[in-house]
């Protein structure tokens, strides 16, 4: 089982990839060469470097963040409402068509 | 003598401004990737001595040694990566030396690659054990993805482990050993666990941890000798007592790989010299990484530090000097630990401290220590308190240093510490 999701830059620039069910929207950014995630931590959620904003129709259909998640944010620039760490996102089928937006800071 | 033309027109030449950068872990590729997204248009040549893409180390005492993360995860990016980037990465490639007067780099084999810009990411080397039967191949090291195959295939159930060394590598390697069945045992030579890294609180909660997971932990224990009884070894103690196991595992440090750098000459204090923008004693000559020792305003001395955040900003920093751009390093060092259900996570350096103040109750598995020197905040150890920690990062990387009634005070949010403080801004008192 596979999902689309679109990565867009800050420049406007989008990507679809196709995701394996499981894997998370970090390391399927690695994967599919989409710039503005680093991932530093390797995705533990140890460092916010894979900060993104997923598109508001999709904010509500993300499973909630736990506390480790929502209080690194804090050490994202430009966090709002929308902010997510991509390590903490995994593919799921609900989740087919997702949009994110990957935030200048990261590029 | 000839005019010294070959000078300025290897200077101006864009196909000669080029960077060849020594060492490709994580230090070394940013470096890379760092200086392509700055605009280096020059050619960019990572040279590394292992055969695998530059991958993450952390995970070697964690996921991948547990056998949850499959090998490729592991890279830090994948070859397409590289090859977008235009980095030439040089794998299995040794340096033998480094001459500056001639801008070369020398290989093993006879090759030579000359450099505009040279960047050191030698990082470093398990320290070896020199007690006697320190070789047998039953003892390994974890630093490096060929340290943990070697060890893999006796690294299952039942089987005896003893792990020399409480710090990071060690515990880690202990907690996943204890999980998959392991009869583990923890000799450690200093008076207490993460001795180097953390307080006492932090260490006493660590060692009750492993004990309760079942791992018999011993302080102020040096091996002395290791013996091969033919089918297992026996570990000696200078505690009276011996231990048989049939593996060992050393995380007694790292010593960083300074010999380039001092056979060409270039400063050293415990680890390659830089200043705050990575430059070493020899110009065009930049360090990052855990070889490399930087000087630090906010600590006010010269420091090297072993981690991921550490040689990412160095890295990207040097890849700044080198496009011209003034971008020192000065971020708040951190780090992190994951342990059973655990996360560790530490802000600051806590060496220096003369009063901790504990947050939380440790008996939940949720509490904060946060260090004091003259008054001032300088670190925090997090143990499922992300929110802390990421709040002293923040603390620290201002100035500010909130009190110990303050940070004790688990009603007060960790945001709100700062505007806790008299008139926002005081300097802490010692409560």
């Amino acid at each position: 089982m596979t999902i689309k999701v679109t990565y867009i830059e800050h420049d406007g620039t989008e990507r679809e990839v196709v995701v394996e069910e499981g894997v998370n929207l970090m390391d399927a950014a690695l994967d599919n060469m989409v710039p503005g995630i680093d991932g530093d931590c390797g995705g533990v959620c140890a460092c916010a470097t894979c900060h993104v904003h997923v598109a508001p129709d999709w904010a509500d259909k993300l499973p909630a963040m736990e506390d480790t998640e929502n209080a690194m944010l804090e050490l994202a620039d430009s966090r709002d409402e929308y902010s997510r760490l991509a390590c903490q996102i995994t593919a799921e089928p609900t989740l087919d068509g997702l949009v994110l937006h990957t935030p200048i800071g990261q590029h | 003598m000839p005019e010294p033309t070959a000078v300025s027109t290897m200077t101006d030449a864009p196909t000669n401004n080029n960077a060849v950068i020594i060492g490709a872990g994580q230090a070394g590729a940013q470096a890379a990737f760092s200086l392509r997204q700055q605009g280096f248009k020059g050619r960019v040549v990572l040279v590394g001595d292992e055969p695998t893409l530059p991958y993450q180390r952390p995970p070697l005492s964690k996921a991948y040694l547990a056998g949850e993360l499959p090998e490729a995860r592991l890279y830090i990016k994948p070859q397409g990566f590289y090859d977008k980037a235009d980095i030439e990465l040089l794998t299995s490639a040794r340096v033998e030396g480094i001459d500056p007067g001639a801008r070369q780099v020398r290989l093993a084999g006879g090759d030579t690659l000359a450099y505009r810009h040279l960047v050191l990411a030698t990082g470093g080397r398990a320290r070896r054990l020199n007690c006697p039967g320190a070789d047998d191949p039953r003892v390994h090291y974890l630093r490096t993805l060929a340290d943990v195959q070697g060890l893999q295939a006796d690294f299952v159930a039942g089987k005896r482990l003893v792990v020399i060394g409480g710090g990071y590598v060690g515990l880690e390697t202990a907690a996943v050993a204890a999980r998959h069945g392991l009869q583990v045992t923890v000799l450690v030579a200093r008076p207490a666990v993460l001795n180097r890294v953390c307080g006492p609180e932090v260490s006493r909660f660590f060692t009750r941890v492993h004990r309760e997971a079942g791992v018999v932990l011993h302080c102020k224990t040096a091996v002395t000798a290791i013996r091969s009884e033919g089918g297992y070894l026996v570990v000696d103690t200078d505690a009276q007592y011996s231990l048989e196991a049939d593996l060992v595992v050393a995380g007694i440090g790292l010593e960083p790989s300074t010999e380039l750098a001092e056979a060409a000459g270039i400063a050293c204090d415990n680890g390659i010299s830089t200043d705050e923008n990575g430059r070493c004693s020899v110009p065009d000559i930049y360090a990052a990484g855990d070889c490399a020792s930087h000087p630090s305003a906010i600590y006010g001395r010269r420091m090297r530090l072993e981690s991921v955040p550490n040689a990412v900003e160095q890295a990207k920093t040097v890849a700044a000097s080198i496009c011209g751009k003034n971008r020192p390093y000065t971020q708040v060092p951190w780090f992190w630990s994951d342990q059973y259900a655990l996360k560790l996570q530490s802000a600051g350096v806590v060496s220096g401290f003369d009063l901790s103040v504990v947050r939380g109750d440790p008996e939940t598995h949720s509490f904060a220590v946060f260090y004091y020197c003259a008054g001032r905040l300088i670190a925090v150890d997090a143990i499922n308190r992300p929110a802390e920690f990421v709040a002293v990062r923040k603390l620290i990387e201002q100035g500010l240093s909130p009190g110990p009634e303050i940070v004790a005070d688990d009603s007060i949010s960790p945001a709100d510490f700062e505007a806790a403080m008299p008139r926002g801004r005081a300097v802490a008192s010692r409560g």
